[in-house]
C-alpha cells in the first residue's frame, strides 16, 4: 500500500528536479537515467517494463475495463559527445550526439564515460593564436578537445574511440525558485509524468495510463517511433520543453516563463485534443499558453502522430531558457502546473470522448 | 588543500577582500605580523630566524582574478556586465557565475540553437549581447538582490585530482597558495611577503607596494598559461603541463633580470628540479611595475604552468606547483648564504 502522506511529502519537486538533472543519460546510454525513474514512479504505477531499444514503460490501470489508454511521453536522453580520436598528447577528439553550439562548449567540463568515469575540460586556443582567416570566425568543434590531463598511455588504458561524453554541470538555484543546469530538456517532461503520477493518487481515473520515459529523442524521437508502436495506445501526449522568453528574443518564438503549462496547437496536433487541454486548464484554474507549431514538432508528438494507423496526440510543453546549453533554465512552478493539467485530463478522458476524435 | 581552497573564493580585481581575509586569517593563526595599504595589498613581515638579516627581498603574489562588473540592469531582469581584466570571452557562454557580495547565483544564456540562422552560428558571441540570469521576474525584482556596480567571479567547483588540479582563478591563487606554504616554514633572513591587488588591470597594487617596501631583489610568484595543446604548434605552446615551473627571460612589461634568472636556474639545478623558460614574449606580471619601482628593483618571475587561464576552469598539475615552492625555497636561502650581487 502506498504511504501516501510520507512519500507525497518528502521528495518535493524541487528536489526531484536537482536529483534527475544530475544523472547522466545520453541520447542511446539511458540507464542510469532510467534506473531513477524506475525507482521514483514505482509507488505510483502497477507495472513497470523496459522495450528492445530501452524505453522505460510504466502502467497505471484505470477503473474501467473498456476506458480509453493514453500515452504521456517524456524523453530522458540529452545531448552528449562521443569520442573520435586520442591525440598524441592524451587529447580526446570528439563529435556531438545531438543538437550543440559549438560557441557554448570551450571552458566546458564533462564526464568521460572510459572503464571508470574521468573528468574532463573542453580546450580550446587562445585567441592572440588565431590565424587572420580565424578571426572573427566561431570555433568550430574540429578545433576542440576533450582535455583531461592524463599522458596518452594512460587515456587508452580507459577510454577509446567511441566512449561516451557527459556535459558536467551541477544544479543551480536561482531566485523566484528557478534553477538552471543541463539537461532539464527534457528531465523536467519527466518531473511533470512524475507529478501528474502524483496527482493520480488522490484523483479517480478512468483511463489505462502509460507513463513512457522515451530513449533516443534527440537523435530523431527514435524511442517514440517503437514505444508508441508497442503500447499501441488510443491516445498520446509528449510531454517536452519549448523556448523561453530571454532578451532580445523573437516574441512569437518564445513562451514566457512562470505563467503556466504550455499546449500547443498546429498540425501535429489533435485540435480537440488541444481543445480539450484547455478547457480543463480553465475548468481547474490552471495557468495555460498558446503555442504554435507550423508543421511536424521537433518533439516526440512528430511520432506518436504518425504511429500505427494514426493516433490523436497532443503537445504539452513547460517553458525553458538557453536550450540545448548546459544552463538550461526553468521555473519549476510551471513543471507542477503541467503536471496537474495532465492529471485533470487524464481524469476526464473516456470512450465517448475517444469517438468525438475519430469523427472529424 | 590550500590552492583549491583559495580557488573557491571570489576576488575580482578591486574585490579581493575575501581573498584578503582568508590569507590574513593564516597569517594571523601562524603568528605573522601583517598590515594592508588603502589599495588593499596585504604585507606579511617574515621574520629570519637571525637576527638583523634583512635581505632585501619581496616576494609577491598577486590575489586578484579577472571576471566581470555589472553595468545595468534590465527592464526583464537580466543584468549587462564589463568584463574586469582579460576574460576569454568565448569561454563565458553558458556559464554559471556568482553576482555581488551575496554571491547571488546567475548563468550566461544564450539563444537557443534552435533559434538561430546558419550565419548566425558562425559569428563569434559578442559580449555586449550577453546577460547574465539570476531567475529574475523583472528590474525591481533582480535590484532587490543585486545592483550596478557588483563584482561577478566565475562559479565552478575546484578540485584535486591525483595530481591533476582544477578550478577558477587558479592564476593567481596557486601563487598565493605557494607564498603561504613559504611563509610557514623557517628562513635565516628576513623578507617581505606581498599578496598584492589589481594586478589584472595593470599591475596597480605592485606599484605602490614595491614604492612602499623599496626592495633590492623581488621574485613574484605567479601562473602563467600552457598552450601545449593540438591546435597550437610547438613554438607557441610558451609552457607545458609537466615540465616544472616556468622561469621568464622577458615579458611585455620586464626583462628578467638576469642574476635573479641565473640564480634561479642555478638552485634548480643543484637540486635536481624540472623547471622550463616561458617562451612566449608578451603579458605583463606585478614584476615588471616592482623592477621600476623607486630608484628599480631586480626583478624575477616563477611561475606554475597551466591550461585555460582566464576563463571559468583551468588546469595546473600539483607537481608543477610543489616544484615552484621549492625552487623558491632554495632561492631564498641562497639569496642569503652567497648574497646576490646585481
Amino acid at each position: 500500500m502506498l504511504d501516501e502522506g510520507g512519500l507525497l511529502k518528502k521528495v518535493n519537486l524541487h528536489d526531484y528536479l536537482r536529483k534527475i538533472i544530475q544523472i547522466d543519460g545520453v541520447s542511446g546510454y539511458e540507464d542510469n537515467v532510467a534506473a531513477f525513474i524506475s525507482e521514483t514512479f514505482s509507488p505510483y504505477v502497477d507495472s513497470t517494463r523496459t522495450d528492445n531499444l530501452g524505453n522505460l514503460i510504466l502502467y497505471k490501470r484505470g477503473s474501467k475495463k473498456d476506458a480509453p489508454s493514453i500515452l504521456f511521453a517524456a524523453h530522458m536522453d540529452e545531448i552528449g559527445l562521443i569520442v573520435t580520436k586520442i591525440e598524441d598528447n592524451g587529447f580526446l577528439r570528439f563529435t556531438s550526439l545531438g543538437g550543440f553550439d559549438v560557441r557554448t562548449l570551450p571552458g566546458q567540463e564533462v564526464t568521460v564515460y572510459g572503464q571508470k568515469p574521468v573528468n574532463g575540460i573542453i580546450g580550446f586556443k587562445p585567441s592572440y593564436l588565431d590565424l587572420d582567416e580565424e578571426k572573427g570566425q566561431s570555433v568550430e568543434m574540429k578545433n576542440l578537445f576533450i582535455d583531461t590531463g592524463f599522458p596518452r598511455e594512460q587515456v587508452e588504458k580507459n577510454i577509446r574511440i567511441g566512449s561516451i561524453a557527459a556535459i558536467k554541470r551541477g544544479f543551480l538555484p536561482l531566485l523566484n525558485n528557478r534553477c538552471a543546469g543541463k539537461a532539464f530538456d527534457d528531465r523536467a517532461g519527466i518531473a511533470v509524468l512524475w507529478q501528474c503520477a502524483r496527482e493520480l493518487v488522490r484523483i479517480e481515473h478512468e483511463a489505462h495510463l502509460y507513463f513512457v520515459a522515451t530513449v533516443q529523442e534527440e537523435v530523431g524521437t527514435r524511442g517514440a517511433i517503437v514505444s508508441t508502436y508497442g503500447i499501441s495506445p488510443d491516445l498520446g501526449i509528449a510531454v517536452d520543453v519549448c523556448h523561453g522568453d530571454f532578451p532580445g528574443a523573437m516574441e512569437h518564438e518564445v513562451s514566457p516563463l512562470g505563467e503556466g503549462a504550455v499546449v500547443t496547437v498546429g498540425p501535429n496536433i489533435h485540435p480537440l485534443m488541444a481543445k480539450r487541454l484547455f478547457e480543463t486548464a480553465e475548468e481547474y484554474n490552471l495557468p495555460c499558453q498558446r503555442d504554435v507549431s507550423p508543421g511536424p514538432t521537433g518533439t516526440d508528438a512528430r511520432a506518436i502522430q504518425i504511429s500505427l494507423e494514426g493516433i490523436p496526440t497532443a503537445l504539452v510543453s513547460v517553458p525553458l531558457r538557453y536550450m540545448h546549453t548546459s544552463v538550461e533554465l526553468i521555473a519549476p512552478e510551471d513543471v507542477k502546473i503541467a503536471g496537474r493539467l495532465l492529471a485533470y485530463f487524464a481524469a476526464g478522458l473516456n470512450r465517448s470522448f475517444l469517438e468525438e476524435l475519430s469523427c472529424l | 588543500m590550500l590552492i583549491t581552497e583559495l580557488s573557491q573564493i571570489p576576488g575580482v580585481s578591486g574585490d579581493e577582500s575575501r581573498v584578503r581575509d582568508f590569507i590574513k586569517e593564516k597569517l594571523s593563526s601562524w603568528g605573522i605580523e601583517h598590515y594592508t595599504d588603502s589599495l588593499g595589498n596585504l604585507f606579511a613581515l617574515k621574520e629570519g630566524k637571525k637576527n638583523g638579516s634583512e635581505s632585501g627581498l619581496m616576494l609577491s603574489a598577486h590575489m586578484d582574478e579577472v571576471g566581470l562588473l555589472v553595468s545595468s540592469v534590465e527592464k526583464s531582469g537580466h543584468l549587462r556586465f564589463y568584463k574586469v581584466g582579460g576574460v576569454d570571452e568565448r569561454a563565458l557562454i553558458t556559464k554559471p557565475v556568482l553576482v555581488g557580495p551575496n554571491d547571488v547565483m546567475g548563468v550566461i544564456g544564450a539563444k537557443a540553437i534552435h533559434l538561430q540562422k546558419k550565419e548566425e552560428r558562425k559569428k563569434p558571441l559578442k559580449i555586449e549581447n550577453l546577460c547574465i540570469d539570476i531567475g529574475a521576474k523583472d528590474k525591481d525584482d533582480a535590484e532587490r538582490v543585486v545592483k550596478v556596480g557588483d563584482y561577478v567571479s566565475f562559479y565552478s567547483e575546484a578540485g584535486l585530482s591525483g595530481n591533476i588540479v582544477k578550478g577558477k582563478a587558479l592564476d593567481n591563487r596557486a601563487g598565493c597558495a605557494a607564498l603561504l606554504e613559504i611563509l610557514q616554514r623557517d628562513y635565516p633572513c628576513s623578507f617581505t611577503a606581498v599578496f598584492t591587488v589589481q594586478e589584472e588591470v595593470g599591475l596597480r597594487g605592485a606599484i605602490v607596494a614595491a614604492y612602499r617596501i623599496k626592495p633590492r631583489i623581488a621574485l613574484v610568484l605567479e601562473t602563467t598559461g600552457a598552450i601545449d595543446i593540438p591546435e597550437a604548434k610547438n613554438q607557441d605552446h610558451s609552457t607545458s603541463l609537466g615540465a616544472g615551473p616556468a622561469f621568464t627571460v622577458k615579458d611585455q612589461s620586464i626583462i628578467a633580470h638576469p642574476r635573479v634568472l641565473e640564480r634561479l636556474i642555478e638552485v634548480a639545478e643543484r637540486q635536481k628540479r624540472t623547471y622550463q623558460f616561458r617562451r612566449y614574449g608578451g603579458s605583463s606580471t606585478d614584476a615588471g611595475a616592482i623592477s621600476l619601482a623607486g630608484s628599480g628593483t631586480a626583478a624575477g618571475v616563477i611561475s606554475t604552468p597551466c591550461r585555460y587561464i582566464h576563463a571559468p576552469v583551468s588546469m595546473l598539475l600539483k607537481e608543477d606547483w610543489q616544484n615552484l615552492v621549492e625552487i623558491t625555497d632554495a632561492f631564498i636561502r641562497s639569496v642569503y648564504e652567497k648574497g646576490l650581487e646585481i
